[in-house]
């Protein structure tokens, strides 16, 4: 497994990979067949399979949701893809009324094997409707399975298993992490549902850290590393179905976790994971608790109030450094310019 | 137009007849609770429905509305387990899982209906999509009512379906109300088929909720989708609700609308027209063989069990 591929290039090989062994995926989305190809995950594809396969399409996401469920009803497993998680507002009756429950709602005889592909965007000023992670609106619903992959490796895995789910799949890309580079096998592989990885391990802190807060995680590791702070880094990349299992046995070493969500702390997965944690735990083992998040406001494009609306690996640093020793310390490590290099490199 | 035969006459009364009395039977029922689903009835409506699906195979699709009894029963819709449905019993089309909104019989192209206004059209466009894509023969039709095409995705999806010429058969059921408020209340364009010729999509309106003239032109755009030409089509068919929105009664006491408006449409209802074409002992017999199915269809509700517990959690995900 020596060969290196950006997270761009994962997706890319994982949709090609797929569309060539079955005919039945097809792709669509505002602009996936424009010179672009959606940041370079849809390049070659529609040369490849024609444009009846891959197809850009209309500004009408409320309506192209309703057709991938239709296609899906006639057999097609398409991937619609969107630019921005915001754009999927637009997309909700079709995905929570029709797609979470056609399944449930038709007493089992139909399927809608839809793959949603959509990014969440940030810094370089993307604004309140740029930079939203809105999926844990989507895991309040039955029907509908919700990854967020955060390594090349995942993302192709991932895609593949979303593509073949026969239940709908919200797939949550970070712009950020498409210029993540890491090991990825060339041959097919799936990375199954409901199923977390212990990234770091550590015996004092558990860190959950959400798509791209992953990557934060990691460098908040490496800081409380320099104080001898030993955290534990888990990526759950499946949000629903949620592998709470490897968290609490987790939080059952460390009696620690702080849950770093890509979105608002408020009724987040952060606090699904919380509770589901103290659920579980309650009554056999103490445990402390922190959720970070977004601020509690949209997201603001100018630079330093932006830095101020994110959590990043220093601030979930000095978090966890109150967690494990208790109090207020006001400790907030040095920025270390060689983390910002950070990037996944396995084994998995 | 060229006067059906005789033997398709009847079927088309046996249809609207049977569909008349399913939904009679419904009303007659429901007040003892034993049906607890909200219960949209097509009575007046039937016409678009059976003129529409008596040129369809049975490979051939619909998608439609919470009003979906009529359609479901025109298209092929297995009768036993639409009631058992409503009744909420594990032999329901969807097992009591959908209730009277949610009909649905994928062996005979019923491809199930929403309780949120214009859902189904952008599906049965996608379904279409999936036709064209692998030259199938078969084609789409899409049941909505005027209200729908108020809402964002019918423009969208006739956007789509006109651009990608694909073989389905829009069909508004215009009944002139969305609820309790007239079309006037909610739009400056009387014309609901002129939105469609917007976007190049060949569409006219059929007066008078006509049976005969629903079946006539609808075929004739189901023959020309066969032979392989460009779709999609439009059709808004002129049609009255006898009842109220949803229950089993009527409604004139609420003010929103007429008994004399309703008259014209009550004098012209298409039963009793195609019933005047049919021979008396012809019509004697369909009546009888109807009856005794629909005795049948409700005994079989009547008597069949509710889902187990464990359906609660099954058909969620795959399992």
């Amino acid at each position: 497994m020596d060969r290196t591929l950006s997270y761009v290039d994962a997706v890319r090989e994982a949709t090609d990979q797929e569309m060539g062994r079955d005919p039945s995926v097809v792709v669509f989305g505002l602009d996936v067949d424009d010179p672009k190809g959606i940041l370079g995950t849809t390049l070659g594809l529609v040369e490849k399979y024609g444009s009846g396969r891959v197809f850009g399409t209309p500004l009408s996401e409320d309506a192209m949701t309703g057709v991938a469920v239709g296609m899906a009803l006639a057999g097609l497993r398409p991937i619609h893809i969107h630019i921005r998680m915001d754009f999927l507002m637009l997309a909700m009756n079709q995905l929570v009324n029709v797609a979470a429950k056609a399944r449930y709602m038709y007493g089992g005889q139909v399927q809608i094997p839809i793959v949603v592909r959509c990014m969440i965007g940030k810094s370089w000023g993307q604004g309140a409707q740029h930079s939203q992670g809105l999926y844990s609106l989507f895991m309040n619903i039955p029907g509908l399975k919700i990854v967020a992959p955060t390594t090349p490796y995942d993302a192709k895995g991932c895609l593949i298993q979303a593509i073949r789910d026969n239940d709908p799949v919200l797939y949550v890309e970070h712009r950020i992490l498409h210029f993540q580079k890491g090991p990825v096998p060339q041959v097919s592989y799936t990375v199954r549902p409901g199923r977390a990885r212990v990234v770091v391990e550590g015996k004092d802190v558990t860190l959950v850290g959400i798509s791209y807060m992953q990557l934060e995680c990691i460098r908040a590791q490496r800081y409380l590393q320099s104080v001898n702070v030993s955290a534990e880094v888990i990526d759950p990349i499946w949000l629903s179905p949620l592998d709470t299992d490897t968290i609490v046995e987790s939080v059952r070493k460390t009696g620690r976790l702080c849950v770093v969500d890509n979105g608002w702390s408020n009724c987040g997965a952060g606090a699904e994971i919380a509770a589901r944690v103290i659920e579980r735990l309650q009554g056999s083992r103490e445990v402390s608790i922190r959720r970070l998040g977004f601020a509690p406001v949209p997201c603001p494009p100018t630079p330093p109030l932006e830095e101020l609306f994110y959590p990043n690996g220093r601030t979930i640093a000095s978090t966890a450094y109150d967690l494990v020793r208790g109090g207020a310390h006001d400790w907030l490590p040095e920025e270390q310019p060689e983390l910002q290099e950070v990037e996944f490199k396995g084994p998995f | 137009m060229d006067k059906p035969p005789t033997d398709k006459i009847s079927e088309i009364y046996r249809q609207l007849y049977r569909i008349r009395r399913v939904e009679e039977e419904i009303a007659r029922i429901y007040p003892t609770d034993k049906i607890k689903s909200p219960v949209h009835l097509s009575i007046g409506q039937e016409g678009v429905a059976v003129g529409v699906c008596a040129n369809l195979r049975a490979d051939d699709l619909v998608f439609g509305t919470y009003r979906c009894h009529a359609y479901y029963l025109a298209k092929g819709g297995d009768l036993r387990s639409m009631v058992a449905e409503l009744y909420g019993k594990a032999a329901g089309c969807a097992k009591g899982k959908g209730g009277s909104m949610h009909l649905i019989d994928v062996k005979h192209g019923v491809m199930g209906a929403s309780a949120v206004v214009g859902t189904t059209i952008a599906n049965a466009v996608g379904y279409a999509y999936a036709l064209k894509l692998h030259k199938k023969n078969a084609v789409v039709v899409s049941f909505f009512g005027d209200g729908a095409t108020e809402e964002g995705v019918f423009h969208e999806s006739m956007n789509f379906a006109s651009l990608k010429n694909l073989p389905i058969i829009f069909i508004c059921e215009n009944n002139l109300y969305a609820i309790h408020t007239h079309w006037s209340s909610r739009r400056k364009i009387s014309d609901i088929y002129e939105r469609a010729r917007a976007y190049q999509i060949p569409a006219e309106r059929i007066e008078d909720n006509d049976v005969l003239a629903i079946m006539e032109k609808v075929g004739h755009a189901v023959a020309s989708l066969r032979a392989g030409n460009n779709g999609p089509f439009f059709f808004e068919c002129m049609t009255y609700r006898f009842r109220e929105h949803v229950g089993p009664n009527e409604d004139f006491q609420l003010g929103y609308r007429t008994r004399e408006e309703a008259v014209s449409w009550i004098e012209n209802d298409p039963l009793v027209r195609v019933a005047a074409l049919v021979d008396a002992q012809v019509r004697r017999c369909i009546e009888a063989e109807t009856e005794a199915e629909i005795q049948d269809a409700f005994s079989y509700a009547e008597a069949g069990a509710f889902p187990c517990a464990a359906e609660l959690v099954t058909d969620v995900f795959e399992a």
